[in-house]
């Protein structure tokens, strides 16, 4: 794991050497397209050398190449045309501020957009997006189509009543005064405009999107100024200052209500109010720019902001890396744009070309001060005015001094880190300084930047060696010097009574003590039965000493061979260790009966998962039945009372007598025993195979007819009585 | 002499006791002999059940119950039909043997169900 760690280091280390070569290439191409676009947007800033940068290592670092290749990923197009113009614009821009080559199939799918949406009657918003595209794609528009723009943008201008109508219409207007060959477009009554869009305008410094609604955001307030800045700039007139100073006093306070991060970045936001017009602190902070630059570049005078408040909001948006969605990317770029050069103040970024420097390979520090899109800077020094150890509040460990500047790479360097500065994690202070007293009106620098640095380097690891010493005396038995760099052979044997010992020395570069985050142990039993201990230090000399008689329940009372090994790591550590240092063969005694038992060893999974034993039922082993012989004794044995019965009745001397004599009462007296007859051989089909509803379901009629017949025959036989006595 | 005297009471006993109960007549005597064969069948089938065991053990108690709930309701009739009885002066005796056989399909209606 530790050697993973290293060759990551060592391979950004080398890819920062390839990207220096590839920039050097892009220079001449990137910087023409920035005097084009600095031109566009704020037209008097002169722009040399781009250098940027590959790797992010420290806390913000300006845009790289990961950016163009991201942008490039991340804005695609169906054979160069996109969804919408405002996709269309947004992929321009982007490519625009980020110096890529513009595709063929791009521009023309754009200018076959441009001149569908120009030559129709468009409503604004789709004009300005048009607008906006041309004025990156550069195609041609008509004299007609574009005199048709003019009158239909100043038709809209007049006919406004919502921030955003005054803004696409405003928009349009200045966007196709630089494009067409009529340099005269002029606003009639622009202060009656101004007016009416400063009516949108909040006490607290936000914007309302129309006078119905309430809601205000800080992205109203953006627009709204770059709304503003677009009627100042095509005003026939100058304008009364007192309507641009009420501004600028709009923009302090909307200032006020910026927030910000533990990390020092500043970002405006809205309240989530409703989930539709919500924008998110990326495009809310973006817009805010963009208006506060487009108002400064069309103004005169100071726009009083802190600069502290710009090297925020840059730092916001530095902060954020390489965004995923072509949206928040078009944001962040843009926003950067508006900051690399605007008329407040342009933030300088100080960033490490690597923040991790090896003692071993002898890295120098070298820090880089340019412009958020990665532009050269203007002649500044730097110095470093301390170093701390990361987790501690002592003073600094190097006194304050300048850095050399390199006029090939521009970068600061310091070649020789202080004897002072070990392995470990450290936070370097840096301040810049201007060199020309007109640059401090120009740029922001910040005071103090703090950096993160992690040093590492070679430990040296020396006077190993590992012994086996008798408990009671102390005296040495066995002694064998190890070579930890390498994989050693050692081959022990102890007893229970004994001890072992192992004792090396960790040195850091400069001689110092050094306590890894990690020094192990570890003895392996030959049924994979592990042990673990921590190898403890007192400064550079760390011992372990393993008294067997004390580990032998731990042991689980297992004698035999134990492979040991030792582990020895750490971050700061470039030769982390996990050597085999040999055998060691233990002679334990007995387990006594109540020993515990070492825990099992994990399973093989699969086999743990596996389909287990298949269980078959066992069913109830049926009842012994007594032998057929004897059950049939015994019904024999039953019918005999039967038999007795009816023996008996015919020695009583049972008659038949009073048997009706007539036919009708005869047939009842015979239908009688029948039914009776009937009921009884029904349950016997009930025993043998009906069940209880169908047996009750014949019972019933059954019992319904013998019901009938009984009663006939019983009043017969009790009348036939009743005569009888009577007589 | 004591003991000859007991056995003679014994006879006398029992002679006396043939006497009278040839004076009964004839119906109860037959309702008498069918209590005695049905308590008769109930015996041999727990003789049986302390042989082989009380597996099933619903069988043996529906044929026991069987036999002695016919045996209870023949004893029911007899108090009903008997002349002597003054208490069941007013029931004519072929209501009470209506009964007697509508009980007896009851029960063993009954106890073919939990003969299983």
């Amino acid at each position: 794991m530790w050697v993973e760690v290293e060759a990551q280091i060592s391979s950004r280390q080398n890819s920062l050497h390839s990207c220096a070569r590839q920039r050097l290439q892009k220079e001449e191409r990137i910087s023409f397209t920035l005097i084009e676009m600095a031109r566009s947007l704020a037209g008097f800033l002169v722009l040399l050398l781009v250098i940027s940068i590959c790797e992010a290592a420290s806390l913000f670092q300006p845009i790289s190449d990961s950016h163009r290749s991201a942008a490039l990923e991340l804005f695609t197009s169906d054979h160069g045309s996109f969804k919408s113009l405002e996709e269309t614009y947004e992929a321009l821009r982007t490519f625009q501020i980020l110096g890529i080559e513009k595709k063929p199939d791009v521009t023309a799918a754009a200018c076959r957009s441009i001149s569908e949406t120009v030559g129709s009657s468009s409503t604004p918003k789709d004009l300005f997006y048009a607008l906006k595209a041309n004025s990156i794609a550069q195609c041609k528009i008509h004299e007609k189509a574009s005199e048709g723009i003019i009158s239909s943008l100043k038709a809209a201008v007049s006919g406004a009543s919502l921030l955003l109508d005054f803004y696409y219409s405003i928009g349009g207007l200045v966007l196709i005064k630089d494009q067409s060959s009529k340099a005269d477009i002029r606003l009639a009554d622009a202060e009656g405009v101004f007016r009416s869009v400063k009516a949108f305008s909040q006490s607290d410094g936000r914007w309302r999107y129309s006078s119905n609604n309430p809601e205000s955001s800080a992205f109203a307030a953006g627009i709204a100024l770059e709304t503003l800045a677009g009627i100042v700039s095509l005003a026939s007139s100058e304008l009364d200052q007192s309507l641009i100073s009420t501004l600028k006093n709009d923009m302090s306070k909307l200032f006020d209500s910026i927030e910000k991060y533990d990390d020092g970045t500043l970002y405006f936001d809205d309240k989530l109010v409703d989930g539709h017009e919500y924008q998110g602190p990326l495009s809310t902070t973006s817009s805010v720019l963009r208006g506060l630059t487009a108002f400064a570049a069309a103004t005169t005078g100071n726009i009083n902001l802190p600069g502290d408040k710009i090297l925020g909001l840059a730092k916001f948006f530095l902060g954020i890396g390489v965004p995923g969605d072509a949206k928040d990317f078009f944001y962040q770029v843009d926003a950067l744009a508006c900051l690399e050069s605007n008329r407040v103040s342009v933030p300088l970024i100080l960033s490490l070309s690597s923040a991790v420097l090896s003692l071993n390979k002898k890295d120098s520090l070298k820090v880089r001060v340019t412009t958020v899109l990665g532009s050269k800077a203007p002649p500044l020094t730097v110095k470093l005015v301390g170093a701390f150890s990361s987790g501690s509040k002592d003073a600094s460990l190097v006194e304050s001094q300048e850095l050399k500047f390199d006029q090939g790479s521009g970068l600061h360097i310091l070649n020789d880190l202080p004897k002072s500065i070990d392995v470990g994690s450290y936070t370097f202070v840096f301040e810049v300084v201007l060199q020309e007293p007109e640059d401090e009106k120009v740029y922001v620098t910040g005071s103090q930047t703090k950096v993160p640095v992690f040093v590492t380097g070679i430990i040296k690891i020396e006077n190993s060696e590992i012994t086996i010493l008798d408990s009671d005396l102390g005296s040495v038995e066995s002694q064998s010097k190890l070579d930890l760099a390498a994989k050693n052979a050692v081959s022990l044997s102890a007893n229970h009574l004994q001890k072992l010992r192992l004792s090396f020395q960790l040195t850091t570069p400069h001689g110092r003590a050094f306590k890894p985050h990690q020094a192990f142990l570890k003895l392996r039993h030959e049924s994979k039965v592990e042990h673990i201990f921590v190898v403890g230090n007192s400064g550079k000399q760390f011992e372990i000493v393993l008294n067997f008689l004390g580990l032998v329940e731990k042991f689980f009372y297992l004698s035999g061979k134990y492979d040991m090994e030792l582990t020895v790591g750490d971050a700061a550590m470039e030769n982390s260790l996990l050597v085999a240092i040999g055998h060691i063969e233990l002679d334990l005694p007995e387990a006594p009966e109540k020993a515990p038992r070492p825990p099992p060893q994990p399973v093989d999974p699969y086999s743990r998962y596996g389909p287990k034993a298949e269980i078959t039922h066992i069913f109830r082993a049926p009842e012994k039945r007594p032998p057929p012989e004897l059950s049939l004794a015994f019904l024999g044995l039953t019918i005999l009372p039967l038999l007795g019965f009816l023996i008996g009745l015919l020695r009583l001397g049972v008659n038949m007598k009073n048997f009706p004599t007539k036919p009708v009462p005869a047939t009842f007296a015979v239908l009688f025993h029948v039914g009776i007859g009937a009921v009884l051989l029904l349950y016997v089909f009930f025993w043998l195979k009906l069940d209880l509803f169908q047996t009750l379901k014949a019972v019933g009629f059954l019992g319904v007819f013998l019901v009938f017949v009984g009663h006939r025959t019983l009043s017969h036989l009790a009348a036939a009585s009743a005569k009888l006595k009577s007589a | 002499m004591g003991r000859a005297s007991s056995k003679e009471d014994a006879g006398t006993l029992f002679h006396s006791l043939r006497s009278a109960y040839a004076a009964t007549p004839l119906n109860l005597k037959i309702i008498d002999l069918y209590v005695g064969f049905s308590i008769f069948t109930a015996l041999i089938q727990v003789v049986y059940m302390a042989i082989v065991g009380s597996f099933p053990f619903n069988s043996f108690l529906s044929g026991v119950l069987s036999c002695v709930g016919t045996a209870v309701l023949a004893v029911c009739l007899r108090i009903q039909v008997n002349k002597e009885n003054k208490e069941f002066k007013d029931l004519p005796p072929e209501r009470a043997f209506a009964d007697f056989v509508l009980c007896n399909l009851v029960l063993h209606l009954v106890i073919m169900n939990f003969l299983g």
